[in-house]
């Protein structure tokens, strides 16, 4: 055993020093707050899933009206209500063309004479439905976001205002809040837009008008929690002004929570979205969204169910995806407020 | 408590007054009334008309009334029915909606509280995934998308339950009831979950199990009750998310209820019963809210309502 050691050379060993730099060394780079979020975001298999399901419906919903030549509004009667056709899809048996009539299953596209194929079929006025459902989530989606950044301005300048400034101004702006909160939204959405114009800024206006005030007080919270801590004093005897504190020192500790409330707002502002239009109240024709769709296809379930099942299928997994990336952001940006 | 309560009453009545003043201002506001889609009325007819529905008096005046007439719960006679009291009208529409409400409410924390409990007690197993998924799922498809499925595939395809209407007792029920308690099952679901696995982590816990409490009892005995003490605060929005469905859900399901009354009543212009449901609708809600701070601060005494003093 002995004998094995002596092979070894003595220029084999070297003495190590003991550097002290060198523990204090870092050796990865450093991360900022939303890098590292990132990191713990990535390893959430469902957000990621949802992101990216999000990404290729927004995509679709702007590039998807283009694909093929039929316009949202292009009226064509004699190729009315035709079920979905795709042509490498109909060797499995679904989206084939066929329809039961009485029944029997019949190719309504030879009984028609329709030569082209509608990839979601066409609704009653003979109108393409793969353009319609596409232009429709574009301004579900176009609803929803612009709502939402209404929410957050008002709702974060609102609460950062109150939050900041504290005493008088709070007091009133808190018992304006009491009152407000306490009308239900469902019944100012449905007033205002009997009121207004109905169109798309009639719907954004009505969602938003109610959707601050949750925000505002989470912001309101924040503030008063950061607005005492010793960096902001630090900065405040160092001579900085209300607007470098608020906007360099509040602001950049509050985005998460911003961020993870906007995440959970949009899916909101889709779903009153869709609900306003099915009760009637949303936009009106030609315009779709994915509410008009889904209440078109209800008045045709029985005979054409795919005219509700896509609309519907494409809000769902919508929601979904908001949802489950909401979730996800909110365990990535803010381990402590778990649910 | 005696000073918490007193402010909050004031807060419901201020609340109240203001969307009693918003619902009447925004309805003078509406372009067309009922009367202007009526056949053609001469001049004389219609000053009658308007003075029978008191559309001729000043604004204020017609506020005053309102205001007035609506402390004694009096809104008025509904345009579309020739003549009928919208009180009368809202409370002969109650019962579907209530028991609608109820079946959907108690069905849905039920489930809810036994999917989370299954899965906060099986935490990161296929229990728990599972009942996660069926929250997720419950909370993202809205109410109205899953009624017309439960309609289309139940009701029509398969045959087994009354397609609409409200005809068949209690059957007629059954789909309604299953798409409105979706939205409760699933919230209830996931809150319990959560604090289920907060309780569950707690030192009382681990003291139970120390000495020697089976599996059943700690689930049972200590977590469940303290996990269940929070759902109390859900129950505010859970009634308005309630409001909303019954909305969609009636019209869907063709329920003679209060919202589907509501409904055809906006595509109508029919003001007094949009006014008078409008009041109806914020009034069960503050005063669901007020009930469940109420009895929060009364079953968890940690909660200090008045706030500060101990």
């Amino acid at each position: 055993m002995t004998q094995q050691y002596d092979k070894l050379p003595p220029e084999a060993f070297k003495l190590v020093k003991v550097n002290s730099t060198h523990a204090e060394q870092i050796a990865r780079p450093s991360l900022n707050f939303w890098q590292d979020a990132w990191l713990r975001l990535r390893k959430n298999k469902a957000a990621v899933i949802s992101m990216i399901v999000l990404i290729f419906i927004v995509i679709i919903a702007l590039v998807g009206p283009h694909l093929n030549s039929y316009g949202y509004n292009d009226q064509n009667v004699s190729k009315a209500n035709l079920p979905p056709k795709i042509s490498w899809l109909a060797p499995l048996g679904i989206a084939d063309g066929y329809a039961e009539v009485a029944g029997k299953k019949v190719d309504v596209y030879a009984q028609k004479n329709v030569k082209e194929n509608y990839w979601f079929g066409t609704d009653s006025l003979g109108r393409d439905l793969f353009t319609r459902v596409w232009k429709g989530s574009q301004i579900s989606l176009l609803i929803a976001f612009v709502a939402a950044l209404v929410d957050v301005i008002i709702g974060v300048a609102y609460g950062g205002i109150s939050g900041y400034y504290g005493g008088k101004v709070d007091d009133i702006m808190q018992r304006i809040i009491e009152i407000l909160a306490g009308i239900p939204n469902l019944i100012i959405v449905i007033l205002m837009l009997m009121v207004m114009e109905p169109g798309i800024t009639a719907i954004i206006i009505a969602i938003a008008l109610t959707g601050w005030i949750g925000m505002s007080r989470i912001v309101r919270g924040q503030v008063l929690k950061f607005k005492n801590q010793e960096f902001v004093l630090a900065s405040r005897t160092l001579g900085a002004s209300n607007s470098r504190i608020i906007f360099k020192h509040l602001l950049p500790n509050i985005m998460a929570i911003i961020v993870i409330n906007t995440m959970f707002t949009v899916p909101t502002a889709i779903f009153f979205e869709a609900f306003l239009s099915f009760i009637g109240l949303g936009l009106q024709a030609p315009n779709a969204s994915l509410g008009t769709l889904i209440n078109d296809g209800y008045k045709m379930l029985q005979f054409q169910p795919y005219m509700l099942g896509i609309p519907a299928a494409v809000l769902s997994i919508l929601m979904i995806a908001f949802n489950l990336l909401g979730d996800g952001l909110r365990d990535a940006l803010d381990p402590k407020m778990k649910d | 408590m005696a000073k918490y309560v007193t402010k909050r009453i004031i807060y419901m009545i201020i609340t109240l007054f203001l969307i009693a003043s918003f619902t009447f201002f925004l309805m003078k506001m509406l372009p067309g009334s009922p009367i202007s889609s009526a056949p053609k009325l001469t001049p004389e007819q219609l000053a009658v008309v308007e003075a029978k529905y008191g559309l001729d008096k000043p604004l204020p005046e017609q506020y005053l009334q309102y205001l007035g007439n609506m402390v004694k719960l009096d809104f008025g006679v509904s345009f579309q029915f020739k003549g009928a009291d919208v009180t009368q009208l809202i409370i002969n529409r109650a019962g579907p909606s209530f028991q609608l409400g109820i079946q959907a409410l108690v069905l849905g924390t039920l489930i809810g509280i036994i999917l989370g409990m299954i899965a906060a007690l099986k935490q990161n197993t296929v229990w728990d995934y599972g009942s996660t998924l069926i929250a997720i799922f419950g909370l993202s498809i809205p109410s109205f998308v899953f009624a017309t499925l439960l309609q289309y595939w139940v009701g029509v395809k398969w045959e087994l339950l009354p397609v609409a209407l409200w005809k068949n007792g209690f059957s007629s029920s059954i789909m309604p009831t299953i798409a409105l308690a979706i939205g409760p099952l699933a919230t209830a679901a996931r809150f319990v979950r959560t604090e289920m696995v907060e309780v569950l982590s707690s030192d009382y816990i681990l003291l139970a199990k120390a000495k020697g409490a089976s599996r059943f009892e700690i689930a049972f005995k200590h977590a469940f009750r303290n996990a269940l003490i929070p759902l109390i605060t859900v129950m505010g929005p859970l009634a308005a998310g309630l409001v909303t469905g019954s909305l969609v859900v009636e019209q869907i399901f063709a329920i003679p209820g209060i919202g589907e009354q509501f409904v055809k009543s906006i595509n109508m212009n029919d003001f007094p019963i949009i006014m008078g449901t409008t009041m109806f609708y914020s009034f069960l809600l503050i005063v669901i809210i007020f009930i469940v701070d109420i009895l929060y601060g009364i079953i968890d005494p940690r909660i200090r309502l008045a706030g500060g003093t101990k």
